[in-house]
This record gives structure tokens, C-alpha cells and sequence, in this order.
């Protein structure tokens, strides 16, 4: 199995055009490509995360939906209807900027109804749908305040409630859990998720934080150097990286280098310098025998044990050089003989652990294998 | 100890200037009050005691009204300050109407164009004021530039009369005082959020509804400095009305300066300019208020 069928599987199946489509769609700015033929349609209903660094293009590709910029190359359609040299205004597509950019001269029923007063709607009718709006996010009884009146997290839920008030076909969240504190980012995803599945909205999320995409999202498409390399569900994207970068982006993992040795069908074995065994994995890969080949492991897929195991693959020794307790688990740095140092993560399920790795032990690693995921890219 | 230093920190660096205005400001000013209240007499300095001394005794106080009352019974100054408070507000509207395309232009340039730009605005400053308006005397008169181009183009058969009327005032002051108008407009537009203007578009307003709904409403604090910094200054103007304006319409600085050099009549100048400044208070105190107000709705 590969990540891209797995993609493509996830997506909702819907025979209707998607929601957006887009093709080939480049974006350069002088010389810097920001946007890099990207190809992508999100679905009807969605909720669609752009995840990648700072200055993979993912605002970019944003703001080219939302009309803000327009594409170098390749066509972007909303509903079918092509968006080329359609401008913001007329545009069926609202945005939660990251600074929220609410008008700071209006109260926050002003700045809700504004986006209705554009559409002349009449007075009563504008009036009704913001104070519905107001309720839907919690927000009854600030109406008269001013922005800087009010707590980051009113300030977030202002900004929903002035782009969901105009009932948008597509909204497109920019960061949108950013500026909050933890404890209320937590809150505020749930918050949003029975939002979208209340309204029906489709929404498209740029983040640079993986957990807010794995949290918020029904697929992922993970961008580098404006480029999508992976699209998928926060499952797929996290159990089979189809790229080296992916699988490095996403969580924790321990990489390696190594060389194809074995590669059958339904397993490879793969020789890795830094590990003493050969890495076996229970999925094929498409390269050349004796290719070189990365490998990735998570941290939380390996175990700990005091004994060598009776195998002969999937195993490595060490000594546990760091702990880190951080209450629901515990992360251990252990260093092999060739002073490679590996993750390795345990859930502490019972308070009094029965076995217990101090720093200093001698170690051995296991993993299963169904655990690693090898890959050319 | 820290916080004495500290306080004595601030009380001198708020003390410097406040000493400043004391000995420049107040003192002139209250010296100025006492002579408009004194009678004028052919003498050094030119104006009666108020106090009358004798054998270290006080005799006799003189106060009087007379000054003000005489500039209510002579039509003179009424029209000279009704024109200098016209001629300030049309300036001003003229200034702002001019200006504030100029400075959004500046605001909205690129970054590194917009020193530039403002380097344009500030360039005139490097000439003497007195010669600008000379130049544009020389630009106005009957046999000046405009007039001679346009006799030769064929356009006009007799000169245009444009020195000594109000559009020559107009003009000067207008063209004098625009940097005033575009500084403190630009400081204002500049630090203007863009993604407000961004926002706005995305909520289905189009340009004009956006700059009127959003980036108008935020500049008022830069409309009322720059209103403030054309306003104040013209309403005293005495030099371009004198070069360029109606010589049968004075403008009120014109008048305070006949009266102190002319007729050396240090009494009613000092109640002329007494009631200039009584006439600018009323306007700067409701620009201040609008101002506060407008700071505290952001």
C-alpha cells in the first residue's frame, strides 16, 4: 500500500465536482517561486489543512483562493466556476486572517455586520443573522464592545463569526488557533470541528502546526518549498510518509540510511550502517535492489527491554543517556555503539511502572515490522 | 532611592520645556494682556502704566476695556478677523483635499519610494518661504510668466488678473502649507494595517466602500493634526495675503501689524491680538476634543 492510494481513498466519495479545484496553479514572485505547480480538489464539505513550514507557500496558495494574489500559472475553481480575474469581493469565499484583522473602530456587532451590509441586505434581516451568529459563537452580550475590549479567544470566535456570517461556500482559516494559549486552542479546535459539522462549510486550514492540522483535519496536504508532496489523512500522513520530509515533519522519527538488501513483494530487508540488524519491513517498496533507501521508525513503535529478544531483525542495543518525564509518558534518548542517538517513547500506564529505564542502563531496542516505513523519496 | 532618581528624571524632563513655555510663552503673554488693557500715549514705550507709584505708594490703578470695545465698533477688525477665519477654513479644506490623496499615495507606495516621496514634499522647505512667494508673484503678475505664455499661445487678448485677488491667496497658502497637511496624514495612513483593507475586501466591500468604511474612519486622528497644523498658522498669516491678497480685504495679521509698526498703537494691537488668540482657542479646543474622542474609540 502507498500513501497516494490511500489518499485518494479517504477523500469523501462524491461523484459532484469538488468544491475546489485546483490545477497546475504556480504563483513566482520575481524569481522566487512561492507556489509550485500544485494540483489539488478539495471536496464539498471538508475540512482540507495545508501543513509545511514558514515560507513553503501554504499562505500563498491561501491567498490565492481567497483572491489576494493571483496565479503565475494554472487555474483555481470554486464550485466549477473559474476565479481568474474574479476579485476578492465577489469572490464566494471567506477568510479568518491569523491577526483576525478585525476593524478596531467598530464594536463587534459592526464588524459582523459588515460583511452583510456589503451585500445590502435590509436592515431587520442583517441585524437578525448577527445576533444569531453572535449566540452560534458564544459571543451574546459583547455586541456593543469594542475589539480591544476583548480576550484573544473573543477576539478568535469575532473573526469565525464575521466571515461565517455571510455563509460562505468556502472558508479558509489562516492560523486560526495561533494566537490563542493551549489550554484554549484545545478547547477552541473541538469548538470549531462542531462548528464546520453544524454549518456544512467547507473548510480549507493553513497551519504550520502539525497537531492543530492532525486535530482539525479530514486530510492533510503537507507542502514543501511550494510543493504538495503528500495528501492524505492525519493517519496516513503519520503511519506512511511517502517522503523522507513528511516523515521527518510529521512527530518524532528516527531516520536512518540504508541499503536494499532483500526486497520481495510483501517485505524488505534493509541493511542500515547504524544499526547492527537489518531493518525488516512487512511492505514492498519500488526501487532497485541494493538501492539506497531511508528508513523511518517512530518513536513510540520501538520497546525497551533488559534482555536481547530472540530475533535476528528489527533489534539494536544501547544505553539509555537521557529521561524526560512528561507525566502521560516518558521520552528516552538512547545512544547506540556507533553514537547514534534514537527516541524512544513509553506510555506510562500504571503509576507504578514495573520496570524502570534510569539513564545509564543498558538497553535493548525492538520494533516490529509492521513499524518501520521505507521509502526512496 | 531608585525612584527618587527616577522621579527627579521626570520632573526635569518635563521641567525643561515647561520652563521653556513659562518664560516664552506665558510671560510674553501676560505682558501682552496687561498693555491691551492700558491706554496709548506718545511716549517709550508707547502705552500708559497701569500702576500709578508714588513715594512707594500705590496712587491710582488704570484699567480699561477700551481697546476690545473699539475692536467690536470699527468694522475694520470685525471684517479682517472674519476674513482671516474664512480664508483659514477654505485653506484648510483645500489643503486636506490635496493632501490626503498625496499622502495615501506616499503611504500606499513602495517602501523604498516612500522616502522619496516624502523627500518631494519636504524639498520646497529648502527654499526661503518669502522667496517662494516671491517666485510666485513673479509667476501671477499681470506681465508674469502665466499671463505672458498665455498672451503669446493666443489664448487670452488681455492679461488675467490674478495678483491681488483671493485665488492668489488661496494659492499661496495653500501651496505653503500642503506639507503641513500631508506630514502628520502620512504618519497616520502609514502605520494602517493592510490587512484591514484585505479583510474588508474579502467581506464583499468593493475599493471605495473599503477606504470609506475603514481606512477614513482610522485616519481622523492624522485629518485633525494636520486640520490643526494648516488652520492655527494661517489664520495669522501675514505675509502671502500681504504680497499676493486684496489690498481692500486685510487678513487679521495684517491688521496687528499696521497697528503695532504703523500707527504704533501697542494698546489696540496687543486686544487685537488678545482676541486673535480667543478666536483660535474655541476651534482648538474642539479639535482636541474630537481627537480624544477619536483616540478613545480605537
Amino acid at each position: 500500500m502507498t500513501a497516494a492510494d490511500n489518499g485518494a481513498a479517504s477523500a469523501p466519495l462524491s461523484a459532484a465536482q469538488p468544491c475546489v479545484r485546483i490545477e497546475g496553479v504556480t504563483k513566482r514572485f520575481g524569481e522566487f517561486t512561492a507556489v509550485d505547480d500544485v494540483s489539488l480538489d478539495i471536496q464539498e464539505g471538508e475540512i482540507f489543512c495545508l501543513l509545511g513550514g514558514s515560507g513553503c507557500g501554504k499562505t500563498t496558495l491561501l491567498r490565492m483562493l481567497a483572491g489576494f494574489e493571483q496565479p503565475s500559472a494554472g487555474r483555481i475553481l470554486i464550485d466549477g466556476q473559474d476565479m481568474a480575474g474574479i476579485a476578492p469581493y465577489e469572490r464566494p469565499v471567506n477568510m479568518m486572517f491569523q491577526s483576525y484583522a478585525l476593524f478596531p473602530h467598530m464594536t463587534v456587532q459592526a464588524n459582523v455586520a459588515f460583511g452583510l451590509e456589503q451585500e445590502k441586505l435590509p436592515k431587520d434581516q442583517i441585524a437578525q443573522r448577527v445576533e444569531a451568529m453572535l449566540s452560534l459563537v458564544r459571543l451574546d452580550g459583547m455586541a456593543q464592545r469594542k475589539p480591544h475590549q476583548l480576550s484573544g479567544g473573543q477576539r478568535q470566535r469575532v473573526a469565525l463569526a464575521r466571515a461565517l456570517v455571510k455563509r460562505p461556500r468556502l472558508l479558509l482559516l489562516d492560523e486560526p488557533l495561533g494566537a490563542l494559549d493551549r489550554k484554549l486552542r484545545e478547547h477552541t479546535q473541538f469548538e470549531l470541528l462542531g462548528l464546520q459539522k453544524q454549518l456544512g462549510v467547507t473548510f480549507v486550514v493553513v497551519t504550520h502546526d502539525q497537531e492543530e492540522a492532525m486535530t482539525l483535519a479530514n486530510r492533510i496536504g503537507v507542502m514543501d518549498r511550494g510543493r504538495i508532496v503528500q495528501v492524505g489523512s492525519p493517519r496516513d500522513i503519520y503511519e506512511y510518509p511517502s517522503t523522507r520530509f513528511v516523515a521527518d515533519f510529521i512527530g518524532s522519527v528516527n531516520l536512518f540510511e540504508g541499503r536494499l538488501t532483500e526486497d520481495e513483494a510483501d517485505y524488505v530487508r534493509v541493511a542500515c550502517p547504524e544499526l547492527p540488524a537489518p531493518v525488516l519491513v512487512d511492505h514492498g517498496v519500488s526501487a532497485a535492489p541494493d538501492a539506497t533507501v531511508w528508513v523511518a521508525i517512530r518513536p513510540e513503535k520501538i520497546q525497551l527491554l533488559r534482555e536481547r529478544p530472540e530475533v535476528a531483525d528489527n533489534i539494536a542495543q544501547g544505553t539509555v543517556r537521557d529521561v524526560a518525564y512528561m507525566g502521560d509518558m516518558s521520552i528516552y534518548l538512547v545512544v547506540l555503539p556507533v553514537g547514534r542517538e534514537l527516541r524512544v517513547t513509553r506510555a506510562n500506564l500504571q503509576r507504578k511502572e514495573e520496570e524502570i529505564f534510569e539513564s545509564g542502563d543498558a538497553v535493548w531496542l525492538a520494533w516490529d515490522a509492521a513499524s518501520p516505513v521505507v521509502g526512496t523519496g | 532611592m531608585a525612584a527618587r532618581g527616577l522621579r527627579l528624571g521626570r520632573l526635569l524632563v518635563i521641567g525643561v520645556p515647561m520652563g521653556w513655555l513659562l518664560l516664552f510663552f506665558l510671560a510674553p503673554f501676560l505682558i501682552d494682556f496687561k498693555i491691551s488693557l492700558s491706554e496709548v500715549r506718545l511716549a517709550i514705550p508707547p502705552y500708559a502704566p497701569l500702576l500709578e507709584w508714588a513715594d512707594g505708594k500705590l496712587v491710582a490703578m488704570h484699567l480699561q476695556l477700551t481697546n476690545y470695545r473699539y475692536l467690536f465698533t470699527d468694522s475694520l477688525y470685525v471684517s479682517a478677523y472674519g476674513y482671516s477665519l474664512q480664508v483659514a477654513a477654505v485653506s484648510t479644506l483645500l489643503c486636506l483635499l490635496l493632501g490626503y490623496p498625496m499622502a495615501l499615495g506616499i503611504a500606499r507606495a513602495e517602501p523604498a519610494r516612500r522616502n522619496l516621496l516624502l523627500m518631494l514634499v519636504i524639498l520646497p522647505f529648502w527654499t526661503s518661504f518669502l522667496l517662494r512667494v516671491y517666485a510666485w508673484m513673479g509667476l501671477l503678475r499681470n506681465n508674469g510668466l502665466i499671463n505672458n505664455f498665455l498672451l503669446w499661445a493666443g489664448v487670452i487678448d488681455t492679461p488675467i488678473q490674478m495678483m491681488q485677488t483671493d485665488f492668489a491667496v488661496y494659492l499661496g497658502i495653500v501651496y505653503s502649507y500642503l506639507p503641513f497637511m500631508i506630514l502628520p496624514l502620512y504618519t497616520n495612513l502609514e502605520k494602517h494595517d493592510g490587512t484591514l483593507l484585505e479583510a474588508a475586501a474579502d467581506l464583499g466591500a468593493k475599493p471605495l466602500a473599503a477606504f470609506l468604511r475603514v481606512t477614513l474612519p482610522l485616519s481622523v486622528p492624522g485629518i485633525l493634526a494636520g486640520a490643526l497644523l494648516v488652520f492655527i498658522p494661517v489664520v495669522g498669516e501675514y505675509v502671502i495675503p500681504t504680497l499676493l491678497g486684496r489690498p481692500d480685504q486685510l487678513m487679521i495679521g495684517r491688521v496687528l501689524s499696521d497697528e503695532f509698526f504703523a500707527n504704533r498703537d501697542w494698546p489696540v494691537a496687543s486686544a487685537v491680538a488678545m482676541m486673535m488668540l480667543v478666536l483660535l482657542v474655541v476651534p482648538i479646543v474642539a479639535f482636541q476634543r474630537l481627537q480624544n474622542n477619536a483616540a478613545h474609540a480605537r
